[in-house]
């Protein structure tokens, strides 16, 4: 009899894995977990400066030349944007060359009921509703579907970020020409879409939050490891 | 019967050939244009048919037309205004009543497809737009009118850019953009309340000189006065830059021309000339005064929350609320939901390691069998 198809599993690997006695899957390939940590790094440089920039610093005394506060903060949040628009691209260029568990921050099957079934026994693992957790190579379904909250979120700032740049390198700038109609979208007038840049760098600190939680405790509660999953790329089982 | 040229109304309205000269190069550089342009406005001004001007007025405050008249070339204003005065302007026109309405009909028959019309102000839809009636006419009713032979359109001011005040939430009277409600016509947006007079003046000029619509930016602004933002050119931008703000209206910062951000400057966000042309001759503009820019050239600058403010309410979502607020709530439940959800799960894990313990022992037993 052919088995029901699933995502995850619950007791020892599947044999097509490499058979009961292994305990460790090659996961995340090098450059998705270099992207990882280097999104991890800019994104919290970004929603650090980003901060600033709305709601600067308390005033430098002295002379103006003698200070350029706002210009580095902006600086460093204008480098760190180029880290994640230049990585998200390469990330998405990997998740097509990649192994099959680079695509899941892409492709989150929906479409399948299995998938859901599996997504409400994690979301009832969550509530301490069962008693132990799914094993998953890959993401489970509830970490998988916010880390693509998190991707749409970072299009979208992505998007917003490099409209609010054009504003500044001036109208005749690539960033203006390519990013400029965002501005349009939301009405016009660009205030509008610092307060909803600003919105979605609350979403960013929200799923960090969730997120970080989430993988220390995973790591330590559901037999499976985590964080060092994303260092050295294999996960390891245990039970 | 010959056309008669700008040149020949400007010469009976008394203007020299010389001063007519001067007019021409304080054109070209109103408009940032070389000194090589200065015959060939003039040769424009002299050969071309005179375009006619329609100045309408609907919702508004006059205030477009207060700036406008006090242009601080003077030159350029009794130039211009005097070639548009023999049109149509029912607020500073000669002629009334009938006699006016005689001429708007005359000039739209006579020039058809080759006037232009500037509205000040904009059409309120509601209630069949009685709530502005020119001439006893709905407005809506004659700016289509007017509208429909003209080659361009200009509307001047927010009003008739975006609605301005009278279109803040919640618009009583359902007050229009111009461009809402004609939709078949190049229009030309000189937005800001009211625009800059050397702005109006130039825009104006352009059209009639050359006989098209000056290059305009994605929201329809002419690019020549609308491509930068306050921003940009300010004086004060070595303080931001500097991180150095005013904090209080009073403070020392204040006294020292610090940049105005802290006090909900919106010159990041708003295009318009004023820290380049400035006001009254050239004399100051607001953010030279100490007070920020409240984005006045800017779409719903009255609804976009308070002027002093820069993380302002969004109510993109029907809520009246700023990105920080909604942040730090969502931030701070989460925090705790976090917090307890840790300790739950450290009590639950004691309680079930007994038994967990077993179970791992089971399966040691069975792989060492
Ligand atoms: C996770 C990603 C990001 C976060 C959390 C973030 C956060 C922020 C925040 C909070 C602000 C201040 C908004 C305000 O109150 O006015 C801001 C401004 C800005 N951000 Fe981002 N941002 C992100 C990505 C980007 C990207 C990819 C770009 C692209 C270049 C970008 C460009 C800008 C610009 C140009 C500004 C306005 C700077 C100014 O007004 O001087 N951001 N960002
Ligand atoms: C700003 C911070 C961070 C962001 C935006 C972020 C984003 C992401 C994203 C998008 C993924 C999916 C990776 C993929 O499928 O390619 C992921 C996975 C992961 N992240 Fe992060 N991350 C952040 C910080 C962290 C931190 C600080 C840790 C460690 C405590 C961490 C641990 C992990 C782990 C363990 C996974 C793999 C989860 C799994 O195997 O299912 N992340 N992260
Ligand atoms: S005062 Fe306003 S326009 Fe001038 S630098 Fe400061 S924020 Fe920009
Ligand atoms: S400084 Fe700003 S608010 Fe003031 S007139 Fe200029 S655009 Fe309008």
């Amino acid at each position: 009899m052919k088995p029901l198809k699933t995502y995850g599993f619950d007791n020892d690997i599947p044999a097509e894995l490499g058979g009961r006695r292994t305990t460790a899957v090659y996961v995340y390939q090098a450059p998705v977990r270099i992207w990882h940590w280097l999104t991890a790094i800019s994104v919290m440089v970004l929603a650090i400066t980003g901060f600033f920039i709305g709601k600067p610093l308390p005033t430098l005394s002295g002379e103006a030349s003698a200070h350029f506060l706002m210009g580095y903060i902006r600086f460093a949040h204008f480098a760190a944007a180029y880290v994640l628009a230049v990585g998200l691209i390469f990330r998405i260029y990997w998740a097509i060359v990649g192994n099959a568990y680079s695509r899941e921050l892409f492709i989150v099957p929906v479409w399948d009921p299995q998938w859901w079934r599996e997504f409400f026994y994690e979301v009832r693992w969550y509530m301490f509703m069962v008693r132990y957790p799914k094993k998953y190579v890959g993401h489970n379904p509830v970490g998988q579907f916010a880390m693509f909250c998190f991707f749409l979120c970072a299009v979208g700032m992505i998007l917003s970020g490099f409209a609010l740049y054009g504003e500044g390198l001036g109208e005749q700038s690539w960033a203006y020409r390519m990013f400029g109609w965002v501005i349009s979208l939301v009405g016009g007038n660009s205030m509008t879409l610092h307060g909803l840049h600003r919105l979605g760098m609350w979403f960013t600190i929200l799923f960090v939050m969730l997120h970080i939680y989430a993988a220390i405790r995973e790591d330590i509660m559901s037999k499976q490891s985590m964080i060092s999953t994303m260092v050295s790329g294999f996960r390891m089982f245990k039970s | 019967m010959q056309m008669e040229s700008f040149y020949d109304v400007m010469r009976s309205q008394g203007v020299s050939r010389r001063s007519f000269l001067k007019f021409c190069s304080l054109t070209a550089t109103s408009m940032g244009l070389g000194a090589g342009f200065v015959p060939q406005i003039a040769h424009a001004l002299e050969n071309q048919p005179r375009t006619p001007v329609i100045w309408l007025h609907g919702l508004e405050c006059t205030c477009c037309s207060e700036s406008f008249i006090r242009s601080a070339h003077p030159l350029a204003k009794d130039a211009i205004l005097s070639m548009i005065s023999l049109d149509y302007d029912d607020t500073i026109m000669a002629a009334a009543g009938h006699q006016a309405e005689a001429i708007l009909d005359e000039i739209t028959t006579k020039y058809k497809g080759n006037y232009i019309v500037a509205v000040e102000g904009n059409p309120p839809l509601n209630e069949d737009g009685m709530f502005c009636m020119p001439g006893g006419e709905p407005f809506v009713e004659k700016l289509k009118r007017v509208s429909k032979d003209a080659s361009a359109i200009i509307a001047w001011g927010a009003c008739a850019s975006w609605g301005c005040v009278q279109a803040a939430k919640p618009n009583p009277t359902r007050a229009t953009p111009v461009a809402d409600v004609i939709t078949d016509k190049p229009i030309i947006k000189v937005p800001g309340c009211p625009p800059i007079p050397e702005v109006m003046a130039a825009v104006i000029t352009y059209m009639v000189t050359f006989g098209r619509i000056p290059p305009l930016d994605r929201q329809g602004r002419p690019k020549m006065f609308y491509g930068q933002r306050i921003h940009d050119k300010c004086y004060r931008r070595p303080h931001f830059d500097a991180g150095q703000f005013v904090e209080d209206w009073d403070d020392e910062g204040a006294r020292k021309g610090y940049c105005l951000y802290k006090m909900g400057c919106k010159g990041p966000t708003t295009y318009n000339a004023c820290s380049t042309v400035r006001w009254n001759d050239g004399v100051s503009f607001p953010i030279q005064s100490g007070h920020g820019c409240i984005g006045c050239s800017e779409n719903g600058f009255w609804d976009k929350g308070s002027f002093y403010d820069r993380v302002v309410d969004i109510n993109q979502f029907g809520i009246e609320s700023n990105a920080d607020k909604i942040g730090l709530t969502v931030a701070g439940a989460a925090g705790a939901a976090i917090v307890a959800h840790a300790a739950v799960s450290a009590i639950k894990s004691t309680a079930l390691k007994r038994q967990d313990l077993k179970s791992l022992n089971d399966v040691q037993r069975e792989e060492t069998r």
